[in-house]
């Protein structure tokens, strides 16, 4: 502790705290701009508004800067630092417009231009930038700009985007996107980190203001909650003017530290599209179900009509009742959702099992992680991640395989980009180049479709060279001697045949990991979407074993999540081999424990699969389905065939926000609550369970997803009466022994939890496996893996690579984000990103409409030139219904973790006369 | 209302605005050369250090190639990709120095220097000089043969020659209305004077020769060295 003297009071500070942050801690305000107390912002001490005097120095000093030495006196109110802190105010507000005319009244800087008294300015203007609304979510208005460069260390220190910068000189000086480009057409990405930054109202969203770019819109009420889309979590503000969110801000929650991406602060305004139900819908008589037919889902009155609650819930249950009683519990299936709360997981989960009376349960994780879930539980007997991403940022090596964060998980990604600044080395393989492989010390574009060659031989190489850890084996693993074994057939130079990275490559790759004080190894679709993803994962896990580089600060094993509750939804059991908590239903002690605590006989045979389900439904065994917030129609691979199944059920209820492609084939449509309209838990990739909370009012006759599936219960004779949430959780939570010392109470105190937790006054525990694992033996397994080639492999006829995944404006299936306004802006149309190298050999160009086919469809897209796409390969992202990828996706199947192989398939491209996009 | 700032208003003439930007850029073999001479000097690790020579490298380049000295920005971006640095920053260096041309000049960059004393020495005269051979009106402009573009500087830290015009990368110094005249035709005729002092005066020696320490001129040989200092 240093002492010193503060305002002529004996004051302490921290090792490390500023003069600002010491008063600020004792209650005296020191005006402040170009400091923004939040974390990942460092002081900068250029605007001087925070100057005080300290006794025997000539000159002031700010106080966001300066520490305090043993001994020093400082005065804060002194004659000269109050009039230096005025008169730099007087200076700055001679330049803006008028507080009246302000951009935002309500600003940071008007606040202390008020609370100081120098609102007015005795010095002529200098002349001033014009407005940029280039940006569709986004404002630029310089003229109230004070060149504080906040919005440079928002852009270049704490998202590391790297697109804002400060140029020109002198009086000229103005913060840029790019190079001086409109806002709309520079490289922006739109997480907004600098509109939540900018003290000024120089950056500011949109939708605060008029066309005048003055602000208009007020928040009445502001409520914390967390962002609706990918698994990362980010807790966030909503403010609320009239019951609608007006805009969005980044708390400081652990998961995302205040930041946000494009999704989540700008991709709020889905919740009021006109497309809403707000009544529950029946089929009309006599409209027959096809399965190319389309609904508008602006006018579903072609193929619906308006029913009560009443009516609609009598007509799901008594289909669901009279299928199962003419064909037995076998004819039905349900579809939960990753998108709802462990609440409505758990609650669904236990309606197929107890009400449907099997276990067909499962949900979209059966596309992203099955496999990886299944290659964890076989060798940790744990399907969640190790460690946070966050422990990227104590990591030496991260090694990112198969994922594209700064697309999926741009949150996490600015946490890797955190690292790699801070001088943490960074490995990229994938197929595709991305935003992240600017900053890998090395960038590994291999074959699609060889990940287990490439891993392979990264194992070899720690092997032959010795660089595994010998104490870590054989304290935590067993079956390091057969990977040994087998290993030996995997040298570097016949995999770099396979996988098409340089031998030498490989090695210091593998020699980096390997050596390095602490790895962390992040993975996503990339890895898990294939035939062999559960192989992809087991050669992780080994990877990870055999070099000690799990359970230590730094360390571990994390698969990025996609959506924003599917590790809940999981673990909540909406999977049909397991009951929550990842308890197997074939397992006659677990399965006479959830019997007991049921009370209810259950299914002890493994439900159904996604796409086994599919198929079931064309086999006609099973005949009914309930589909709540899932949308196969566009997420299930060959979705000819997964809507020519839709179309041939007998009874399908689909409950969701809009009338969906599933919801076309729908019997009864159900309209259900969106996130900003419920209370619940979710758990995000860290294994972070945090609580969301009503933000406005649902639309309509909307209604709650738990009082659904509650009343549908109540329609197939369960005697269910849960009050809400908390009492779901409490019984969830009582099954799961992962969520021990978690209640519904410390998550509204605290927000959130990480599981496991040791006990009730404890924080979570975040990195895990520190010594030892929860398998019978105590022991990690290793289990080896051979090469084997994708299910469908180019040919003469189909000479391309197809793979799909998502783009960064667009989440899933688009049901959401094609619905909110700046999101579809931004990303307007569906496009296939081609290399230009590719198009150049094709005679193509960017913007050209083509034919992309499979053996199984085709679709028109537009083309768009991407580098980072390796020739002779497309993408396509899946979320784009008029053009959807997955008509064209490879339905084979991962033996073990039933995940359909996404991102390989044979395909061809074939050029569209199109006058529109002829070239000139 | 308000108004968009253009070049005009700081004549620093960095702005973007309606250049045409060419698509592609990249280094010939005598800037690869150069690079590698500048590169060296800095440590693993620390090659962004060079960002100043290279930008000069990819000015001369342009010089070389198309007669203009300027940066594109696809030059600036392969800067970035070369000692691997966000774009941003190249592009933040490049807007602040006014040595670099972040738009295309003329064949003869003439870099009058405005500050205090070569004013009072007389560059109004120079710039007054300057607009008649050339018919340039603003700052920052070219002119209409495509020869001369004309700027304004600060100091060139050539006050002793003062009032100085730096064309290109050479400074001509001690110039008045006149002389000046003279040296722009000899540009425009295809011709490169010899820089430095136009009135012929070597370096910043006095006009007419030597004014002080004349009388230590022939006094007899130059004393002896000191002797060593004794060792301790």
């Amino acid at each position: 502790m240093i002492s010193f003297e503060l305002d002529g009071t004996a004051v302490e500070a921290a090792s490390g705290e500023t003069l600002w942050q010491v008063a600020q801690r004792r209650g005296i305000a020191i005006p402040h701009l170009c400091y923004a107390p939040q974390p990942g912002y460092r002081p900068d001490g250029n605007c001087r508004a925070c100057m005080v005097e300290i006794a025997g120095e000539r000159v002031l000093a700010p106080a966001c800067l300066r520490r305090p030495t043993e001994g020093m006196k400082v005065s804060t109110q002194s004659d000269r630092a109050v009039f230096a802190r005025r008169m730099v105010m007087e200076l700055l507000v001679a330049d803006q417009p008028p507080r009246a005319g302000a951009h935002d009244p309500d600003s940071e800087f008007w606040r202390w231009a008020e609370r100081i008294d120098v609102t007015e300015s005795r010095f002529p203007a200098a002349r001033r930038w014009a407005p940029d609304t280039s940006h569709i979510a986004m404002s630029v208005n310089l003229d109230a700009c004070i060149q504080c460069g906040l919005c440079v260390r928002a852009c270049r220190e704490v998202q590391v985007n790297d697109v804002i910068g400060m140029a020109y000189r002198n009086a000229a000086a103005k913060p840029v996107f790019d190079f001086d480009d409109p806002m709309g057409e520079s490289t922006c990405v739109a997480c907004g980190e600098c509109v939540q930054a900018c003290p000024t109202g120089a950056l500011m969203p949109a939708a605060l203001l008029d066309d005048a770019q003055q602000r208009i819109h007020y928040a009445d009420r502001s409520v914390d909650s967390l962002c609706p889309y990918c698994g990362v979590g980010c807790q966030v503000t909503y403010h609320v003017k009239q019951d609608r969110i007006l805009h969005v801000d980044g708390r400081d929650g652990p998961a995302n530290r205040r930041r946000l991406c494009v999704k989540g602060r700008f991709g709020y305004d889905y919740v009021t599209h006109p497309h809403r139900l707000t009544v529950p819908l029946i089929r009309r008589e006599g409209v027959p179900k096809r399965a190319d037919d389309r609904v508008d889902p602006a006018n579903p009155w072609t193929h619906f009509r308006e029913a009560s609650w009443e009516e609609a819930l009598d007509r799901a249950g008594a289909g669901f009742a009279r299928i199962r009683a003419a064909h037995g519990r076998g004819a039905l299936a349900g579809f939960g959702s990753a998108k709802g709360s462990n609440e409505e997981a758990y609650l669904f989960q236990k309606l197929v099992r107890l009400g449907f009376g099997n276990n067909n349960v499962d949900h979209c994780t059966r596309l992203c992680h099955a496999s990886s879930v299944a290659a964890l539980m076989e060798g940790l007997n744990s399907g969640a991640v190790t460690a946070p991403f966050a422990a990227a940022l104590d990591a030496d090596v991260i090694f990112i395989i198969g994922a594209n964060p700064s697309v999926n998980h741009p949150v996490a990604a600015t946490f890797i980009k955190n690292a790699v600044k801070r001088g943490a080395k960074l490995i990229v393989a994938d197929p595709r180049g991305q935003a992240l492989s600017r900053l890998a010390t090395h960038a590994l574009r291999f074959t699609p479709g060889t990940d287990v060659a490439l891993i392979n031989a990264l194992l070899h190489t720690i092997i032959a060279e010795g660089l595994y850890d010998r104490q870590y084996i054989e304290g935590y693993t067993e079956g390091f001697e057969a990977l040994r074994e087998r290993i030996a057939g995997f040298p570097p130079e016949r995999m770099a045949e396979v996988c098409g990275v340089p031998a030498e490559t490989l090695r210091e790759v593998a020699r980096l990991y390997a050596t390095s004080r602490a790895a962390i190894l992040f993975w996503g679709m990339g890895i898990s979407q294939h035939v062999h993803g559960t192989d992809n994962a087991r050669c992780l896990i080994a990877l990870a074993l055999i070099t000690g580089q799990i359970g230590r600060t730094g360390t571990g094993l994390h698969p990025l999540r996609g959506q924003n509750n599917v590790q809940g939804a999981s673990d909540a059991g909406l999977i049909p081999m397991v009951f929550p908590d990842y308890q197997p239903v074939d397992d006659p002690k677990v399965h006479a424990w959830f019997e007991a605590f049921w009370q209810a006989e259950l299914d002890d045979r493994r439900g159904l699969t996604v796409v086994e389900i599919m198929r079931a439904v064309h086999a006609g065994t099973i005949r009914g389905m309930y589909v709540e917030g899932e949308n196969p129609a566009m997420s299930d691979p060959d979705l000819n065939h997964a809507r020519t199944a839709l179309a041939e059920l007998e009874h399908l209820v689909v409950q969701d926000l809009f009338l969906t492609e599933t919801a076309f084939h729908a019997d009864v449509v159900l309209p259900a609550s969106a996130f900003a309209e419920k209370t619940g838990t979710f758990t995000n990739t860290d294994r972070r369970v945090q609580l969301a909370r009503p933000v406005v009012p649902m639309p309509g006759d909307a209604r709650q997803d738990w009082w659904i599936i509650q009343k549908i219960a109540r329609r197939l004779g369960l005697e269910w009466n849960y009050a809400g949430p908390a009492e779901i959780f409490a019984e969830m939570a009582a099954s799961m022994p992962a969520l021990a010392n978690i209640t519904w109470e410390r998550l509204e105190r605290e927000g959130a939890v990480t599981y496991p937790v040791d006990a009730p006054d404890k924080p979570g525990n975040e990195i895990i496996f520190g010594s030892g694992f929860p398998t019978a033996s105590g022991r990690a397994r290793i289990v080896p893996a051979d090469v084997a080639p994708p299910d469908e492999l180019p040919d003469s006829d189909f000479d391309m690579v197809l793979s799909t995944g998502r783009v960064l404006e667009h989440w899933h299936t688009g049901s959401m984000t094609r619905r909110s306004v700046a999101l579809d802006e931004l990303e307007p149309e569906a496009i296939a990103f081609l290399a230009p190298r590719e198009l150049a050999r094709r005679g193509l160009h960017a913007g050209a409409m083509i034919s992309v086919e499979t053996r199984r469809g085709a679709i028109e897209i537009k083309i768009r030139a991407d580098r980072d796409v390796a020739p002779n390969m497309i993408f396509i992202p899946f979320c784009y219904a008029e053009a959807a990828a997955n008509l064209l996706t490879n339905p084979a199947l991962d033996p073990v973790g039933k995940i359909p192989e996404f991102k390989f398939c044979a395909a061809r491209i074939r050029p569209l006369a199109s006058p529109l996009y002829h070239r000139s | 209302m308000l108004e968009q700032k253009g070049a005009e208003d700081f004549g620093d003439g960095s702005t973007a605005d309606g250049v045409s930007q060419p698509t592609e850029f990249g280094f010939d073999a005598q800037s690869e050369a150069e690079i590698a001479e500048h590169i060296k000097k800095y440590p693993p690790g620390k090659q962004a250090s060079a960002v100043l020579p290279l930008l000069y490298i990819v000015q001369g380049q342009m010089r070389r190639q198309t007669g203009s000295a300027w940066v594109p920005r696809v030059a600036m971006d392969a800067v970035a990709a070369r000692l691997g640095m966000a774009p941003i920053r190249v592009y933040e260096v490049a807007t602040f120095y006014l040595m670099f041309n972040t738009s295309p000049i003329g064949r003869h960059h003439l870099q009058i220097c405005r500050t205090t004393p070569c004013w009072l020495r007389g560059s109004d005269a120079i710039e007054a000089a300057c607009r008649e051979v050339t018919g340039i009106t603003g700052w920052h402009e070219t002119s209409a043969d495509g020869l001369f573009t004309l700027s304004e500087v600060e100091c060139l830290g050539a006050c002793v020659n003062a009032p100085v015009l730096q064309i290109d990368d050479d400074m001509y110094e001690d110039l008045d209305h006149d002389s000046t005249v003279r040296l722009l035709e000899a540009f425009r005729r295809g011709e490169k004077p010899k820089p430095g002092s136009v009135t012929g005066r070597l370096t910043s020696a006095p006009e007419g020769g030597p004014t002080t320490l004349t009388t230590l001129q022939n006094q007899g040989p130059p004393p002896e060295p000191a002797p060593p200092l004794p060792a301790e």
